[in-house]
């Protein structure tokens, strides 16, 4: 394992030790519990949005907080779920009394230690769950499909909403909206290392590739001679597709994500490829976001994820933002 | 039960999980993500080190300290369902009475019932509750004392084993390992490796003494 550690136990302490001094300006890092809040408080009336995950996704979450997306985020260890102390501090911290909406991403770790946070917190609150993968089959008696790369476009949408004032309800329908809009579907070229293990999550071939991965080396939906990126993008594409059935002419927002190993020159060429079939299908794009921001440690790789767009998610996604990974308008 | 025993199988089990440690972390590999076996080492390490703490305090109270300690030192599905566990057995009735065989066997069933509820999740769904309902089921049928507890714990052991080993053959309905389907096959769940080897290494424990 080739990575910049000191000692493996004291990994997420240092990084976030950089995240807090590096973004001084908009974030705060707390320890024990760990979260990180925003600088400012949380102004009267304004509902506060809390999301958190395992480490090792970064900037996802705690590169989100900040005006008009998140009031803090949780993380935990590389790649398991926080722990519900952190998320009942996490509220009791940032809740200016209009209460508090949590982003979950539907993995088993994190709706339980979620659950749990919300249980012991005694403040008004309730929880969207986001499940955007479609690599993976849906259905009401398993875990479901994975919450992964749309969980940023839900927290920047209603983060924009909460800023403008949206109610508890008003929040939770709109991240609900954005949600069920979305669809993902991601590749991975290469594994990851997770720290504390020392050695690549799974194998795999120089000519090969896992089509429908998830966001922890997680396999996905089979193992497949790589192709080139046009077939790649096609069939990332075609699966996304066949679930959001988007209408013609429909608008949409298209976002190519980097898992963190993959270089933004790809990433670009993904959206190349990308626009020109989805074109070729009808499908108007009207915004974009291209970029590492819901990585997997240095796995190589991309997800795409297409939201369906209707004003209010437009407006809101168009809506001024300033968190450390994500910033326009102000 | 009392917190001597507790803290003397914690380290039992510590023993047993570090020898099999590169195990659990390839089964892990091969369904989830492989983080299972760092959360199950950093949570007996914790209540390892609480020893200093705990072991002059009541059962009841010691045991919510675990749970604590659990809850906020481990995170991932196995730090909320083993605290979840602790914490359930801190609620049992009569804690500050002289625990006995019996009074032990509710808590365990008291506490394995909230992880079924915190987990929802069901025998049949390859994970660690596929060994501890059964072991759970089977505890409610000694806890009466008609039967020998001896013979009744190593027919824990067995049932231990058989459940274990059975989620090779399953589907994941939860848990990380349902995201693969037919790929999640073939493969032991390594929850249900992790808790097979504890209840194991309890068992043979009490059986020894």
């Amino acid at each position: 394992m080739k990575k910049f550690i000191n000692n493996v136990d004291d990994f997420l302490k240092e990084s976030l030790n950089g995240f807090g001094k590096a973004h001084a300006d908009i974030i705060k890092v707390n320890f024990e519990p760990n979260f990180i809040s925003r600088k400012s408080k949380t102004k009267e009336g304004k509902v506060s949005l809390i999301s958190g995950g395992g480490s090792g996704h970064e900037p996802m979450h705690g590169g989100f907080v900040g005006h008009g997306m998140l009031d803090a985020a949780c993380p935990g260890f590389v790649f398991s779920a926080p722990t519900p102390d952190q998320m009942q501090a996490a509220a009791e911290h940032v809740d200016s009394g209009a209460g508090v909406l949590f982003i979950v991403k539907n993995y088993s770790g994190d709706i339980m230690n979620f659950q749990m946070g919300a249980e012991m917190y005694s403040g008004k609150n309730d929880s969207i769950i986001t499940n955007d993968d479609v690599a993976v089959e849906d259905s009401t008696f398993t875990t479901g499909r994975r919450g992964v790369a749309a969980t940023v476009l839900v927290e920047k949408i209603v983060g924009s909403l909460a800023e403008n004032g949206g109610s508890l309800e008003e929040c939770k329908k709109l991240g609900e909206k954005v949600n069920k809009n979305s669809g993902t579907m991601g590749v991975a070229f290469t594994s990851c290392t997770v720290p504390a293990a020392g050695k690549p999550t799974f194998d795999i071939g120089n000519d090969e590739m896992e089509f429908g991965v998830g966001i922890h080396g997680e396999p996905g939906r089979k193992r497949e001679k790589i192709q080139s990126s046009k077939t790649i993008v096609n069939n990332m594409l075609e699966a996304i597709l066949d679930d959001l059935k988007p209408q013609k002419n429909e608008k949409t927002l298209l976002f190519v994500n980097g898992m963190g190993g993959t270089p933004l020159t790809e990433l670009y060429l993904v959206y190349d490829n990308a626009c020109e079939i989805l074109k070729s299908k009808g499908i108007e794009i009207t915004k974009s976001l291209v970029g590492n921001y819901c990585t997997s440690l240095e796995m190589q790789g991309a997800s795409i994820t297409l939201l369906k767009c209707d004003e209010e998610i437009l407006k809101n996604w168009d809506a001024p933002v300033h968190t450390a990974a994500m910033r326009w308008g102000m | 039960m009392s917190v001597n025993f507790l803290i003397s199988q914690a380290k039992n089990i510590q023993i047993v999980i570090d020898e099999n440690a590169s195990e659990i972390e390839a089964l892990d590999q091969n369904i989830g993500d492989g983080d299972h076996i760092f959360n199950v080492q950093r949570g007996l390490k914790l209540v390892v080190e609480l020893e200093k703490d705990i072991k002059n305090l009541p059962l009841q109270k010691s045991l919510n300290m675990i749970a604590m300690k659990v809850l906020s030192g481990i995170g991932g599905s196995s730090g909320a369902l083993f605290g979840t566990f602790f914490m359930s057995m801190a609620k049992t009735p009569d804690l500050d009475k002289n625990v006995n065989f019996s009074k032990a066997c509710e808590m365990i069933i008291t506490g394995i019932n909230a992880m079924k509820e915190r987990g929802k999740a069901d025998v049949g769904e390859k994970t660690m509750m596929d060994v501890l309902i059964p072991v759970s089921e089977k505890l409610n049928e000694l806890k009466s004392g008609n039967k020998d507890m001896k013979e009744g714990l190593s027919e824990i052991i067995k049932i231990a084993e058989e459940r274990m080993l059975a989620t090779k053959d399953m589907l994941a309905t939860k848990g990380r390992a349902s995201f693969l389907g037919e790929r999640a096959k073939g493969h032991i769940d390594p929850g249900a490796r992790s808790s097979q080897l504890i209840i194991d290494t309890i068992c043979k424990s009490v059986i020894n003494q």
